[in-house]
């Protein structure tokens, strides 16, 4: 593990200054929120920055507030917290049950919100290594190898998921984030926030190397809301999901008026399926309709050779959760 | 670059010079001398490295020393008091919870942890809490009697208890 500076910046203008002015000078800058991603980077020689802007001292970003317009969550609130937090359980659901439902509790304690939104891809080729397209490289590995985990949407030229459980949620329940750089601030909706690599393979989002995300924000909850996470694993703990579905729906004397689904784990970004959102807006939520959104879901899936089986998970996935959650 | 950090570790204040890249594990066993606290996976996997930062279980193998400047630090030399040992280390040895005991100082500092915010948790309770602690001996059997009988004796002792 290579030799780093550590700087402690107090507000989020000056993080990204510090980076702004590392990068002018040539060298090799990262952020470090809870650390527990970029620290495994650090330590398998995956990154090796010269410098690491530590944001754990900037304590506004660590508030979860209520507001008219909405909740505004700093970017350094810790997954637990999310989990926790009374109003996100009840108005956000999904949001807490996808914070709840990372890694570890010792991971959640320490992981915040932004770092989950922002860690690196966790293909196994790219955590070992591989000179692939996400270092540098000029090739996807798990296109001709071993890619049981990897994208039947949305993948080219790299095959990687994105690995977040908040995004997906963040994504379902129409966040917006906020965004410091060097000249100012900028507010992006979730939706326009994570790129395909088709776009640019070298990163999973919109932000510049001197950006920070500071905070999310979440339009006031609806009334007849109703939202849930759910996750499937190869194990019960430590581990990301091998498919996963955030659902927001709004539900008014039975029919379903507004849907949000996006499925985590199957695409480069949080994939939001917009032709499953139609079948069921205007309509009460029946096993039939369930099926026919199960089915719409994957039409336009393309596996890989090991992948395969991720299209019946994900049809019984987005069936099973619709009816449980209208129900 | 090395850095001054002042944290409190099982209540004694220490001021330590680290390198930038110093794991908060390796200050903990080397810089201090408190190996009670072990690593098993380094990756963050498997609740070895447990200990409680500000009053939560935290992996100490995934933090650097920086990160606790400031910071009250619990590990397993902090439990017990002279001689006496916590409630929770003497269940572990009552209840047979633990065989080869590498995971041990991981378990009874979050089980502490568990208590200290709640006094009778229920089975299932333990198993989400002790979600990121893994042993390969004891099948978990033993784990959770284990907690589940420092609750009993800690809820008996009352208010007069000492925590021990
Ligand atoms: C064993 C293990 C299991 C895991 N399981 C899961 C899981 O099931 N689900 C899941 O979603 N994640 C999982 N993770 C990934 C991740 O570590 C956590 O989700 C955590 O939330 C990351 O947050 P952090 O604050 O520790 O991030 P950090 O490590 O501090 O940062 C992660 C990345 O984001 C960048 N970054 C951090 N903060 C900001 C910011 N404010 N603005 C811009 N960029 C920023 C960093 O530079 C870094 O590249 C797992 C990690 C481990 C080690
Ligand atoms: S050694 Fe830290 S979690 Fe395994
Ligand atoms: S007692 Fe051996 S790993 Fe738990």
């Amino acid at each position: 593990m290579k030799s780093f500076t550590n700087v402690n910046p107090k507000d989020p203008q000056e993080a990204a200054a510090l980076l702004k002015k590392a990068i002018e000078k040539g060298q090799t800058a990262s952020l470090a929120g809870g650390g527990s991603d970029l620290l495994g980077m650090i330590k398998d020689d995956l990154v090796g920055p010269d410098v690491v802007v530590n944001l754990k001292g900037l304590s506004a970003l660590r508030e979860i507030e209520s507001h008219s317009q909405g909740v505004r969550i700093g970017g350094l609130v810790t997954l637990e917290e999310l989990s926790q937090h009374p109003l996100i359980r009840s108005q956000y659901t999904v949001l807490a049950e996808a914070a709840g439902t990372v890694a570890t509790p010792q991971i959640r304690n320490v992981g915040t919100v932004a770092g989950n939104i922002c860690q690196r891809p966790w293909c196994w080729y790219f955590r070992q290594g591989f000179p692939c397209f996400k270092h540098g490289g000029d090739r996807c590995y798990s296109v001709v190898g071993q890619n049981q985990l990897h994208a039947i949407f949305g993948g080219g030229p790299s095959f990687i998921v994105h690995p977040s459980d908040t995004a997906p949620a963040l994504m379902a329940l129409e966040a917006r984030f906020r965004i410091v750089g060097p000249h100012g601030e900028r507010v992006v909706p979730a939706s326009e926030f994570f790129i395909l690599p088709r776009e640019d393979v070298s990163r999973e989002n919109v932000l510049e190397p001197d950006e920070v995300l500071v905070e999310i924000e979440l339009p006031p909850a609806v009334q007849n809301g109703r939202s849930t996470y759910v996750k499937i694993m190869d194990r019960e703990a430590w581990t990301h999901a091998v498919l996963s579905v955030a659902m927001a729906l709004e539900i008014n004397d039975g029919v379903c008026r507004k849907a949000r689904v996006v499925l985590g784990a199957v695409a480069p970004i949080p994939w939001r399926l917009p032709n499953v959102e139609r079948i069921l807006v205007g309509q009460r939520i029946t096993a039939d309709l369930a099926g026919d959104a199960g089915r719409a879901a994957v039409s336009r899936a393309q596996p890989l050779a090991k992948n395969g089986y991720k299209i019946p998970l994900t049809e019984a996935l987005v069936r099973r959760t619709l009816l449980s959650l209208a129900g | 670059m090395t850095y001054t950090i002042r944290l409190n570790v099982n209540g004694k204040e220490h001021t330590v010079e680290v390198p930038s890249r110093r794991l908060l594990i390796d200050c903990l066993r080397y810089d201090l001398g408190l190996t009670g606290t072990k690593e098993g996976c380094s990756v963050g996997v498997c609740g070895a490295c447990t200990v409680l930062m500000d009053g939560k279980p935290i992996s100490s193998c995934l933090a650097l020393a920086l990160f606790a400047d400031g910071k009250e630090i619990v590990t397993v030399e902090g439990l017990a008091r002279e001689d006496r040992l916590d409630r929770v280390q003497q269940a572990f040895i009552d209840y047979g919870g633990f065989q080869c005991g590498i995971c041990t100082p991981g378990m009874v500092v979050t089980a502490k942890a568990l208590l200290d915010e709640n006094p009778d948790p229920s089975v299932d309770e333990i198993k989400e809490w002790m979600m990121g602690n893994l042993c390969r001996c004891t099948g978990y059997y033993k784990v959770i009697e284990s907690i589940q009988g420092a609750a009993r004796r800690k809820r008996q002792a009352g208010d007069s208890d000492e925590g021990l």
